[in-house]
């Protein structure tokens, strides 16, 4: 069985962190993976994507044209690859930020405020990780608890920052929950 | 210490220390910077050395210098560094000393592009710089891969007193995957007295070891050539390193690919195999020393009617299996050199054109 996510948005959303966070929970899980960024001359404001496969085998091909599931930050993302994906997969539409539709009638499309609901959280910053836990939660990737310890893991040198970004955990597994 | 989540670049890094490298040279380019930006917070930690050159001319004649003091010393580059670095190289190989280059593949020629390439094989494998020299060139398919291979490089450098040269294209120093660090190597510079400036073995005859490049005579620097070239032939004899896949088959074409392009050619063989179509592969590892034999071995099979080399470049690979095969079957080339990686699906394709 593989997975694999397509992280999409703009420099500066948190895309590769979010990438990061999830392969490390994958590994813990004791799956092989690969997180692929894209490099290019990227800068804050362009766009920005990433990949991570998730195999209970040996990983062929880091190279993913067609991955089960997408995350996409903001709309040029949404556009770019939606159509990319596999039947069945997910589709994950920061709703805060793109008013279109997947345009896919074929993959489970799951649509969160991020920005409102990081906001009410008291930092916006924290929109990657409700989209994070929204996505988890809902295509089931990985567990949701080593996703938890990863977030722990990656804040461990920012310490003060790990109870909000738990909070933010929550929030957008209550999400993806309460939204169609 | 379990498996660790790494970017290539950084696990380059870490695994240099953990062979008791701790001198490291460098000038940033990309896709290879973050071995820079580790090491220069790492290397200090480990009680090494991290200088940044003026230039990659520079940091070549620094690891020459460190080298020819019997010191562990390696740089990381990126295609044009490294085209500036050759000359430094020739020098290296001719003064006899060990070193690691890494070369993490952009596109080119010129400046080409900052995406993965694997079109510096040629400069690699048959001598960038001038005169008649070798690197032993290694070729990891994988973050774990290059973390053995950068381990393995010092020793085998430090055998030949020749630079070996890890050869990734840019995925493969930006892609992140488990790694699992195999121990820290404790063993030093064996031999060192005999040959590095600070030696002492001839000291006592009140003379010094002298690290040259320079021979006017004629006959001198002939004999000199001759005994690099002994090298290099017993790096052909016992350094030969390749991975073979899908063998057992009776497959119809023989795929030779090396680095991230190998793993999509591993795909597509384990797709194309639903599909009923059996296709071998042999991954060289080390690029030079070539796996002549084996690739001759494979492509000569009853059921083989081709081979096929998948690169990312031009076909750079292409006479070295052409040379392996030997004129048993055709040979031919599959690519793309923008720094776009062909999919699995686009492989696929190719084969199918061949074996149809």
């Amino acid at each position: 069985m593989q997975n694999e996510v397509q992280f999409a948005g703009f420099g500066g959303q948190g895309i590769m962190l979010m990438g990061q966070i999830m392969a490390e929970a994958a590994m813990q899980q004791g799956y092989e993976v690969v997180w692929i960024p894209s490099y290019g001359p990227e800068m804050r404001g362009g766009t920005a994507y990433c990949t991570v496969v998730i195999s209970d085998r040996p990983i062929g091909s880091p190279i993913i044209r067609y991955p089960r599931h997408l995350v996409a930050m903001n709309r040029p993302s949404l556009e770019k690859f939606a159509p990319a994906v596999k039947p069945g997969g997910t589709i994950f539409i920061n709703s805060s930020m793109i008013s279109i539709d997947a345009g896919r009638d074929d993959v489970d499309v799951l649509k969160v405020p991020i920005i409102e609901i990081a906001k009410e959280l008291g930092n916006v910053k924290t929109a990657n990780i409700v989209a994070l836990a929204a996505f988890v939660n809902r295509s089931q990737v990985v567990d949701f608890e080593l996703l938890r310890e990863s977030v722990k893991a990656k804040f461990a040198r920012k310490e003060k920052l790990i109870p909000l970004n738990m909070k933010a955990l929550d929030a957008g597994k209550e999400a993806s929950m309460a939204t169609a | 210490m379990g498996k660790v989540l790494m970017k290539g670049n950084e696990a380059i890094g870490e695994a240099a220390i953990r062979a008791g490298c701790l001198n490291y040279f460098a000038y940033p380019i990309t896709p290879q910077s973050e071995v820079a930006e580790y090491l220069s917070r790492r290397l200090p930690e480990a009680g090494g050395v991290f200088l940044q050159g003026e230039s990659e001319v520079a940091v070549s004649y620094m690891i020459f210098g460190a080298a020819a003091c019997g010191e562990r010393v390696f740089t990381t580059s990126s295609s044009p560094g490294i085209s500036l670095m050759s000359e430094g190289i020739s020098y290296i190989t001719a003064g006899q000393c060990p070193a690691v280059f890494v070369n993490i593949m952009r596109g080119g020629p010129g400046l080409g592009g900052i995406l993965p390439s694997q079109a510096d094989y040629m400069q690699s494998v048959k001598g960038g710089g001038h005169g008649d020299y070798k690197l032993l060139v290694m070729a990891p398919a994988s973050v774990q891969e290059a973390v053995e291979m950068m381990m393995s490089a010092f020793a085998l450098a430090e055998k030949y007193r020749n630079p070996v040269m890890i050869l990734g294209d840019g995925l493969i120093g930006q892609m992140m995957e488990p790694v699992e660090f195999p121990d820290a190597l404790k063993a030093k510079p064996s031999n060192k007295d005999d040959w590095a400036t600070n030696g002492m073995a001839t000291r006592s005859r009140n003379q010094r070891n002298l690290v040259k490049t320079l021979y006017l005579d004629p006959e001198e620097l002939n004999a000199h050539n001759l005994m690099l070239r002994a090298k290099y032939e017993q790096m052909e004899k016992e350094e030969v390193r390749y991975e073979a896949y899908n063998v057992d088959e009776d497959y119809k074409l023989l795929i030779v690919s090396y680095g991230t392009m190998s793993r999509v050619c591993r795909t597509a063989i384990d797709n194309l195999k639903d599909q009923g179509i059996e296709i071998g592969m042999i991954r060289p590892q080390t690029l030079f020393p070539f796996p002549k034999t084996a690739i001759y071995d494979a492509a000569g099979k009853k059921s083989c009617r081709a081979a096929l080399c998948v690169e990312m470049c031009m076909g750079q690979m292409v006479e070295d299996v052409e040379r392996s095969v030997s004129g048993q079957r055709p040979v031919h080339w599959y690519g793309k050199c923008g720094g776009e990686v062909p999919t699995p699906e686009e492989v696929i394709e190719e084969v199918r054109k061949l074996v149809k």
